[in-house]
């Protein structure tokens, strides 16, 4: 990356591969742009992503940008340790001094890393939320995850009538079931809950896909407001390139499981290197 | 101690019948055979090892249908030798139907002694409730448990909820007791109200009223729960914490049963069954532990006399 920092990054990532399937050693040398596939032609294993290195340092804004099949979910999902990868190791610097992988830890770690340190917002709601219950509860439940100590009942309320504010939701709404709320009300409801433990790293991935212009452009400045605010560091994966130009600092394009283009998002927006994202930005509708 | 006589089946069925304490019968003691309560017994100390944890066991084949006490019956068998002396009581009543049909299979399969009284008996089966007499040490409890599962009303897979007793991950239950207390200002669990077994496991502690519920924390008395429907059994060590779920700040909480007393022996610190009078509108209350309730009244010849007046103690029970 060209950008250099003094303090150590806050996630750090080497060297990741997911593939699906039984993987041989093939898949990586016969995948990828320049063969202009993902799925290994002798076992038929579809290669996610592969190679993926990349630094986010704190206080910023890292986009991942790359057409549907690109491996961006994917990618997320392996940070946000829902995934086991093929290869390769997450860093990050509040666990075990940032030399611990976390792809090492136990299930009990890893959860409890999930839920401490990684906020995380789907691009549905339904996958990131509880549609049986309240909105405060699916609030509530980071804030809950907890057998250690009796929780208490008024912090947790007030804290999840804190983040409501915090979101720009009605507060007079907490109790009503998350059902009964709007495309953009259930995102923030997704915002909230990720923020509810103050976590070191939010990821998103395609917040406002689902959601119509008016209301997507709300849910990018909270999300921007939020960020300029705590200067959370935030890894976001978008097909859209008006949401990338608009929050982020720094910018990997993606093809068929593998960056293509990496640098400052200005300088890739303005002037494109690879093919890929020279195309990608011609067809930006703007 | 397989004590065989040859019979025709009908002569051994009717055999059996009529001699509670006879032998002459050609099934093993205690109707399991040897290699059968073996394996649960195993399992029963792997439950205890690890209070709170389902242990899957076979749940072998009784003469009883599933969803009737089989696992408690399964667990009795097992563990029931000579020298026992059981009590089998169905919601606190040993008079009923379900109490007297398992007491008197078990009396039937080893001539074991059986009695009514909770202090006498060494094994007691039970079926959703606790008996109000404390127990002592020494004694097993044998629950009968109709779902073990207590994540089952959040997480309806029975594989992710394994999967969350094993990470310790409770967050949903936790989230159900937040939206009962937002909704309704209370948890408003009946029964079934879901326990931490030594700060470790979430259990069910079976359909008891939050009544009984104290009365598990710390027992001296061995507590067992089988569900034989669902194959899982598992174990309250004498002494071992259980405590219910409940917020810091929001406390746990029996059933109300202040103003009211039994009708029969004037008790107060007894759960009570509710009998509605014919008119529809008054009720009366009277002990749910009919034991409890019938020897209060032989001990204290005053309450005796008020209860003479009313029913017979044997009459009392089922609500």
């Amino acid at each position: 990356m060209g950008v250099k920092c003094e303090s150590p990054p806050v996630l750090k990532v080497q060297n990741l591969g997911k593939i699906y399937g039984p993987g041989c050693p093939n898949c990586v040398g016969l995948t990828g742009p320049e063969h202009g596939r993902n799925v290994c032609p002798k076992c038929l294993s579809i290669v996610a992503f592969y190679g993926i290195s990349l630094e986010l340092f704190e206080a910023e804004v890292l986009g991942i940008v790359g057409e549907s099949g690109s491996g961006k979910s994917s990618l997320l999902k392996c940070l946000h340790l829902d995934e086991e990868p093929w290869c390769g190791s997450v860093y990050h610097k509040e666990v075990g001094n940032g030399e611990r992988d976390l792809f090492a830890c136990s299930a009990q770690q890893k959860r409890a890393i999930r839920n401490k340190l990684f906020g995380v917002v789907y691009q549905s709601p339904e996958v990131g939320l509880r549609m049986g219950l309240t909105a405060g509860a699916n609030i509530a439940e980071p804030l809950l995850l907890t057998n250690k100590n009796k929780p208490n009942f008024r912090a947790v309320r007030s804290r999840i009538l804190h983040l409501f504010h915090q979101v720009e939701l009605p507060i007079g709404r907490v109790d009503d079931p998350i059902r009964s709320f709007s495309g953009g009300m259930q995102q923030r409801v997704q915002i909230a809950k990720a923020l509810a433990c103050n976590p070191s790293v939010l990821l998103l991935d395609e917040p406002t896909s689902g959601l119509d212009v008016s209301v997507q452009a709300s849910v990018l400045d909270l999300i921007r407001r939020i960020q300029w605010d705590t200067g959370l560091p935030i890894v976001i994966v978008s097909h859209d390139l008006g949401v990338i130009r608009l929050l982020t600092q720094r910018t990997l394009v993606m093809r068929l499981g593998r960056v293509v283009e990496a640098g400052l998002t200005d300088q890739i927006l303005s002037d494109p290197q690879h093919p890929y994202t020279q195309q990608l930005v011609a067809s930006a509708l703007t | 101690m397989r004590t065989e006589v040859r019979l025709s089946r009908t002569q051994r069925s009717l055999e059996s019948l009529h001699s509670g304490k006879d032998m002459s019968i050609a099934y093993n003691f205690a109707y399991l055979n040897e290699a059968i309560k073996r394996e649960i017994r195993r399992k029963i100390l792997k439950a205890i090892a690890i209070p709170g944890y389902q242990v899957a066991y076979a749940s072998p084949e009784i003469p009883i249908a599933r969803g009737w006490g089989t696992g408690g019956l399964q667990i009795t068998l097992s563990l029931i030798g000579p020298g026992d002396c059981l009590k089998v009581i169905d919601q606190g009543c040993d008079d009923s139907v379900n109490a007297v049909n398992l007491r008197r299979f078990i009396s039937m399969m080893t001539g074991c002694e059986t009695t009514t009284e909770t202090p006498k008996a060494t094994l007691i089966q039970t079926r959703h409730r606790v008996p109000d007499t404390p127990l002592r040490p020494g004694q097993i409890l044998v629950f009968q448990v109709p779902i073990p599962e207590p994540l089952r009303e959040v997480e309806p897979r029975d594989q992710i909820t394994r999967r969350m007793h094993a990470e310790g991950d409770y967050g949903l239950m936790w989230v159900k007791l937040y939206e009962e207390t937002v909704l309704w200002g209370r948890v408003t669990v009946g029964a079934r109200y879901p326990v931490l077994v030594h700060g470790r496991y979430i259990m069910d502690p079976s359909p008891i009223p939050r009544w009984d519920i104290p009365k598990l924390d710390r027992s001296e008395a061995l507590l067992l729960f089988g569900a034989g429907r669902e194959k899982r059994l598992y174990a309250v060590p004498p002494y071992t914490s259980v405590e219910p779920l409940t917020f810091e700040d929001v406390p746990f909480t029996v059933e109300n049963q202040v103003g009211k007393a039994c009708e029969l022996c004037g008790s107060t610190n007894s759960f009570l069954d509710e009998i509605p009078a014919d008119d529809g509108v008054t009720s009366t209350w009277i002990c749910s532990d009919t034991d409890y309730c019938s020897r209060r009244r032989l001990q204290d010849p005053r309450v005796k006399r008020l209860s003479l007046r009313m029913r017979k103690p044997t009459e009392v029970g089922g609500a």
